[in-house]
């Protein structure tokens, strides 16, 4: 069943028209994703990749029923886009736009509040790699070949680091569900906790692996949940051992300025609530064979 | 990005917070004439560097008259100070703030942040001013007021009442601490800040609230829209390699070791750093090429992290989804022609076109040595430096 997109889901793609958009699209749509139609303001009528290009997410979702949206828009425009697709009745947006002023995603979060909560859109990113289900379909930047399908989730902050995860566990024969990246903004859409909740509920995961950094609360929220809501067994790595305090490593989001943000205090608090912390980046493949397994592991 | 304490309080009194009377001086005869200027009084003297704990540092002091101002100033200009919050070379001081000085009757803490937790913007409040917010954090977290702001509605007066009276602020006190509360929101939100501080905002022996130090830092991101904030930007407060970085479209933080990293994606990034230390190395720095990084940007990010004296040894490390590991690999190439490297270089190379990007390498014939994983390219970059740099 995989979360949040199948081959079936009919998606729309938020500035089709330009390069970066294209490009991607076409490496979904070769992929066997069901991208229905595009979105640019201005362009409405013509045809990119054999699809429709409407003005407004609104006619799209009107003549295509489209459910799904992935926004490749300049940052200066893509909080006003997400709203956009919000109050057109998209049900899922993937953002991968790097640089959103953080006041603005403010105001998008808010604004996601208007909506009562069985018709709220989900919203993942901004600044992230997108979602995979590998077999299926994917919205988003990641390589798919490095994914073999299977039963196994990943949710991570950082793309590469997430497909750091999913190259090893293909060679080690593992497949996975659904990869979700949640992007490294310090104001961002879903948070891990609200992945590992549709993992949990997901017939088709087994387990997860949660790929978490320095900064932030939303690890320690996410720890919480696996321990008092979660049966299924969870790996994590968390990236920025070697960080220091109080300097942003790249992601506006990864900095260490409070208690309990850094690596360390994030490894101390995950192997508390039960999970199953990778030692360093390169046995994130084994970390995950072992809570699959962990019988012939422990012998 | 951050100011200088004199340029956030100019920002804040625009939008109404009171301040001292003063002046930004270059020398120390400017320093007099502003000392002058202020009229027969005590005043005091601020160096401007980006960091807190200037005081403890010996930046400022109060001096009694401007001769004394002076003097103070030509120790000052030109030195760097070494604080808390600095490394051991500090920071460079080339402007002093010269101001009133004022008498103080209690100090507060007021502080505007991005709260990670409710994803809006908080007010941090304290009646102990004067101490840095994480020993208050530390010591005493139940005594500090937290205030959630809502982005529809913004700060709403009872809010901004209720902290004056649990302050224990009274009378002409409570309208005072209000149109501080809301001039520093509006700033804030007016001018995409990241976060505003006012430590110690001082209730004065008269009775008035004045901000007697200020902190300002804004959201990199909104900058294209801020060009009166980027205008603010000082270069000299910054680690040179930072800002070439920054110029050319990298993220770039100096560390302490001698292996220098080109990575793509911030997570890959710390990972790569944290598996360098695992194998018995220190990462030189940190450094994430992004996304789409054409043959110059990697020429760029080599130019970068051979900046740094220390590097013995570089490793590259791509998983590429949005870049291209034949771009890549003919940055790597480009870089020897047009850089000139003579340390050893590990590339470890996965993802889109990793084929054609590891033949590219393979016949380059460039002494570069290629790892598989990223296991293997840690442990090559620390085999690789030179026994007597990695004997040290």
């Amino acid at each position: 069943m995989a979360i949040v997109i199948d081959e079936t889901t009919r998606v729309v793609v938020q500035g089709l028209s330009g390069r970066i958009g294209q490009f991607h699209a076409e490496e979904m749509i070769e992929y066997g994703t069901n991208v229905v139609a595009g979105v640019t303001p201005g362009k409405g009528g013509s045809t990119v990749l054999n699809r429709p290009v409407f003005d407004t997410v609104g006619e799209a979702v009107a003549e295509t029923g489209a459910e799904a949206s992935l926004l490749f828009v300049p940052p200066a425009a893509a909080a006003d886009a997400m709203m956009e697709a919000a109050d057109a009745g998209i049900r899922t947006a993937v953002c991968v736009t790097d640089g959103i002023p953080a006041q603005d995603m403010m105001r998008v979060k808010r604004f996601l509040r208007r909506f009562p909560r069985d018709q709220k859109m989900r919203l993942i990113g901004p600044n992230c790699a997108g979602i995979i289900s590998p077999g299926k379909g994917f919205m988003g930047i990641m390589p798919p070949h490095i994914y073999t399908p299977g039963r196994v989730g990943i949710v991570g902050r950082s793309g590469t680091l997430g497909y750091e995860a999913a190259s090893q566990m293909q060679a080690l024969g593992i497949g996975v569900s659904s990869s979700v990246g949640i992007g490294g903004d310090p104001v961002n859409g879903s948070s891990f906790r609200d992945i590992l909740e549709l993992f949990e509920a997901d017939p088709d995961t087994d387990a997860v692996i949660m790929i978490g950094e320095i900064g932030g609360p939303q690890e320690a929220e996410a720890a919480a949940f696996v321990r008092d809501h979660m049966a299924k067994p969870v790996a994590a790595y968390i990236a920025g051992l070697a960080a220091p305090k109080g300097r942003q490593m790249g992601h506006a989001g990864a900095i260490i300025s409070a208690f309990g943000e850094s690596a360390q205090e994030k490894v101390a608090l995950l192997s508390c609530c039960g999970i199953e912390v990778a030692p360093n980046p390169s046995a994130m493949g084994d970390t995950v064979a072992r809570i699959l397994n962990p019988t012939r592991n422990a012998a | 990005m951050d100011i200088h304490e004199y340029q956030a309080k100019e920002i804040l009194a625009e939008f109404g917070v009171p301040v001292p009377r003063g002046g930004i001086a270059f020398t120390p005869e400017q320093a007099a004439f502003r000392a002058r200027d202020l009229g027969d009084q005590r005043c005091v003297v601020k160096a401007q560097v980006h960091s807190g704990g200037r005081g403890e540092a010996g930046g400022v002091k109060l001096c009694e008259t401007p001769d004394d101002v002076r003097e103070f100033a030509k120790g000052l200009l030109g030195t760097s100070l070494v604080t808390k919050q600095t490394d051991a070379n500090g920071k460079r001081i080339d402007r002093l703030w010269i101001e009133e000085a004022t008498p103080i009757d209690r100090e507060l803490y007021l502080g505007f942040v991005l709260d990670r937790t409710s994803q809006r913007i908080m007010i941090v409040a304290s009646g102990h001013g004067g101490m840095e917010i994480e020993d208050l954090a530390e010591e005493d977290p139940d005594r500090l007021i937290r205030m959630i702001i809502d982005p529809a509605v913004g700060l709403a007066e009872y809010q901004a009442r209720e902290l004056a009276f649990r302050l224990g602020l009274k009378g002409s006190q409570i309208g005072q601490m209000i149109t501080v509360l809301r001039a520093c929101y509006r700033a804030y939100r007016d001018l995409d800040a990241m976060m505003v501080e006012i430590n110690p905002l001082v209730v004065c022996r008269d009775g008035s609230l004045v901000a007697l130090d200020a902190k300002m830092s804004f959201d990199r991101n909104a900058l294209f829209r801020r060009p009166q904030v980027g205008a603010l930007r000082d270069p000299g407060q910054e680690d040179p390699r930072e800002s070439y970085a920054a110029d050319h479209g990298l993220a770039y933080v100096g560390l302490d070791g001698d292996i220098g990293c080109i990575i793509n994606g911030a997570g890959l990034a710390m990972a790569s750093m944290d598996m360098i230390q695992l194998a018995g190395g220190e990462p030189a720095n940190f450094l994430d090429i992004g996304g789409g990084a054409s043959p110059e940007r990697v020429c760029q990010a080599f130019r970068t992290v051979l900046s740094d004296p220390n590097i013995s040894v570089i490793l590259v490390n791509i998983f590429a989804g949005i870049n291209r590991c034949d771009w890549i690999a003919n940055g790597v190439i480009q870089a020897y022609k047009e850089v000139g490297i003579d340390i050893p270089v590990v590339v470890r190379l996965s993802g889109t076109n990793v084929e054609a990007g590891r033949k590219l390498i393979k016949e380059s014939g460039l002494p570069i040595i290629s790892a598989d994983s990223l296991a293997d390219a840690a442990a090559a970059a620390v085999t690789a430096q030179p026994q007597s740099i990695a004997a040290e």
